[in-house]
């Protein structure tokens, strides 16, 4: 039975269409994620969810019911900002409050609510205080609180951690996964970082120029991406895209500028194996090196162009078919600018794409 | 082994000192710079000016008419006389109306007050829907709106002395509060509707999905965020409605004379001797709110500003 869903929604400003009869359907108590550049059209998504924003077309449903045409407190959704949003002259008591009490709660009721979310989001020591006096995270906790005493099926978060620094982030990212476990309710998240997104997500819709470009798990957007586009997005660094030509036939291969990739390990699409131009894309902790690149099905010579230490591993830069590639080496392994460097990879768990369209072959 | 680290502290002490020789710390600035001199001659110059004019009234005022006679106008006075003072509030003439300005002064008030108070409140309702519940045509109307604040005033008055009498509004104060009220909506919403927009859009978003609607909204989230700006609305409006004189005398009779058409009939009537210093007390008396409304809502204004910067 799913809870949230998007039929055919299309939305213009004037003459730019933000959306373009876009369909969405997502279960009880799942966590999906929305993921895009900025100007996907992401954010206006989940505002047509919200209620914030009428649709030009189509119909949104929540729990089986209609709300197209309802106003945002009657669609039985909370939502978290990325501004956090909460009411500056206020306290947090009075933060929490507020929608409890234009919805004319008994005042016995708004205070339980009110101590069960400051308990699960451990604000209760900042209940009395204004916003003003809290750091950026406790401004977050008390804006999901202030969703959270909503007592909702459907919890919307628009870009909720883009405004904590990178340590709180990652805090707040687990506390939030923490919370979708307990709370098992729906949630639509909203973020261009795609850490976030794989972290978090049960799906993500990765979305470009208002249209979802692919909707899967973590794992198969990651390994095997629709598009150019979602496989240039999802993972950092990002995947090296290598110009060449498909050679079909009985024993197909990757052609690029003379040194041949074997593709008989590739999974084609249901095109199969056309020959033609076409990008092949690896991603860096999918090339191996030294004794784990013996081990590989395909293996070659490059030289070592920029080394960049990360601290866990350490991103090697060489040229592959006179094209750039990256790959990831453990920090242990020296490696210096000049060095000749046997590297090897599948290409079982490589993604080949049209070099027109950028779809997947 | 002391002896080592005597030693040891001397040298540290040396590098110390070397280090200290450079320019260190806040450059020296010296109190009597060319810079100084001009921009502090400057500004005691132009206070100088502003401030003569000023001082003149004050002392004329509190002069006797003797004592004017003798024309040295910037002495200040021999005998200090509060008598002009109360002759200007209580007894001036105007026609053959003998009340002084304290009638104008009072008529002021009840025109200014309710003006101000109706003026504020629509526009900012005004600013805030222009701002936050864009509806179809929209742009449109706030276009006209803010076109209406460069149609000069002259060319209304007539039309608008055959409107208020149709209205049966003319000649009295609820004609003149309603003009009031009209002229100040276009600069006012225009100052509402940018000060709205400023605020960040996710606080209304949030409070919508809270379910405030219209008017919870604007009153428990919008108003409590706006002081900095009712101040400024409310100074631009009092000294601006205090002010007028040209509504006042065109749509008002006597009876209902604002303070500044009285104190121009006082000052410029013709009639027997020209009392100076009653003129400058008058002019003072008339001056006053403004200036009261500069003093007190500045300091305000300037905390609700303070205050608006940071960031919720």
């Amino acid at each position: 039975m799913p809870s949230v869903v998007v039929r055919d929604v299309s939305l213009n400003f004037g003459s730019v269409e933000v959306l373009k009869s876009l369909n969405l359907e997502v279960g009880r108590g799942e966590f999906l994620v929305l993921l895009g550049p900025s100007g996907c059209g992401k954010s206006t998504l989940l505002n047509c969810i919200a209620g914030l924003l009428d649709v030009s077309q189509g119909q949104i449903f929540i729990n089986e019911r209609n709300v197209t045409w309802d106003e945002p407190k009657d669609r039985g959704i909370g939502m978290v900002f990325q501004s956090y949003a909460l009411y500056p002259q206020m306290t947090v008591e009075g933060n929490l409050s507020f929608g409890l009490k234009n919805a004319r709660l008994p005042k016995d009721e708004i205070a339980t609510r009110i101590a069960r979310a400051a308990e699960i989001l451990q604000i209760e020591p900042l209940l009395k205080r204004k916003p003003l006096a809290l750091s950026g995270g406790q401004r977050q906790r008390v804006a999901i609180g202030r969703a959270l005493v909503r007592d909702v099926d459907v919890f919307l978060f628009d870009e909720p951690l883009s405004n904590l620094d990178a340590k709180l982030r990652s805090e707040l990212r687990v506390e939030i996964k923490r919370l979708h476990q307990k709370l098992e309710n729906t949630m639509i998240y909203v973020t261009h970082d795609q850490i976030e997104a794989m972290t978090l997500a049960d799906r993500i819709a990765v979305m470009r120029g208002g249209i979802i470009q692919q909707l899967d798990t973590p794992q198969a957007i990651y390994s095997r991406p629709v598009n150019r586009f979602v496989a240039g997005f999802i993972g950092s660094p990002g995947m090296n895209f290598i110009e060449g030509e498909v050679v079909g036939g009985a024993a197909p291969a990757f052609d690029a500028g003379g040194i041949k990739v074997p593709l008989d390990r590739y999974e084609f699409g249901d095109g199969g194996a056309r020959g033609g131009k076409a990008v092949f894309g690896v991603r860096p902790e999918h090339v191996a090196l030294g004794d784990a690149a013996a081990a590989m099905p395909c293996q070659y010579d490059v030289e070592v162009e920029i080394v960049e230490p990360m601290g866990s591993d350490t991103l090697v830069w060489g040229k592959f078919a006179g094209q750039n590639l990256s790959f990831r080496v453990e920090t242990e392994r020296a490696v210096s600018v000049g060095d000749r460097v046997r590297i090897g990879f599948d290409p079982g768990r490589a993604s080949l794409f049209d070099a027109d369209g950028g779809e997947r072959i | 082994m002391a002896e080592l680290t005597l030693n040891y502290a001397q040298g540290d002490a040396a590098t110390r000192a070397d280090a200290l020789a450079g320019p260190a710390g806040p450059k020296p600035r010296r109190a009597l710079s060319r810079r100084n001199i001009f921009i502090y001659g400057t500004l005691i110059v132009v206070s100088m000016y502003y401030l003569l004019p000023l001082y003149v009234m004050i002392v004329t005022s509190l002069k006797g008419m003797p004592e004017i006679r003798m024309g040295n106008i910037f002495s200040p006075p021999v005998e200090i006389t509060f008598e002009p003072w109360v002759k200007a509030w209580a007894q001036a003439c105007t026609g053959l109306n003998c009340e002084g300005l304290s009638r104008g002064f009072w008529n002021s008030v009840r025109i200014t007050v309710p003006s101000v108070v109706l003026s504020i409140a629509i526009a900012s309702i005004n600013g805030y829907a222009l701002a936050n519940w864009r509806f179809k045509g929209a742009d449109i109307f706030f276009t006209i709106l803010i076109f209406g604040a460069f149609i000069p005033y002259q060319v209304m008055l007539y039309p608008i002395v055959i409107l208020l009498r149709e209205m049966g509004l003319y000649g009295g104060l609820y004609g003149l509060i309603l003009v009031h009220s009209i002229f100040g909506m276009p600069i006012l919403t225009l100052l509402f509707r940018n000060y709205f927009t400023s605020l960040p859009e996710e606080l209304f978003k949030a409070a919508r999905v809270d379910g405030a609607g219209f008017w919870g909204i604007y009153f428990k989230i919008m108003l409590p965020m706006s002081l900095p700006i009712f101040v400024v609305a409310i100074i631009l409006q009092v000294t601006g409605i205090w002010n007028d004189f040209l509504f006042g005398v065109v749509y008002t009779r006597p009876d209902y004379y604002p303070m500044t058409v009285q104190l121009n009939n006082i000052v410029n009537s013709v009639q027997g001797v020209k009392e100076y210093n009653v003129n400058m007390a008058a002019t003072l008396l008339t001056g006053l709110v403004p200036l009261v409304v500069y003093f007190v809502s500045g300091k305000l204004f300037v905390r609700g500003i303070a205050a608006g910067a940071v960031k919720g």
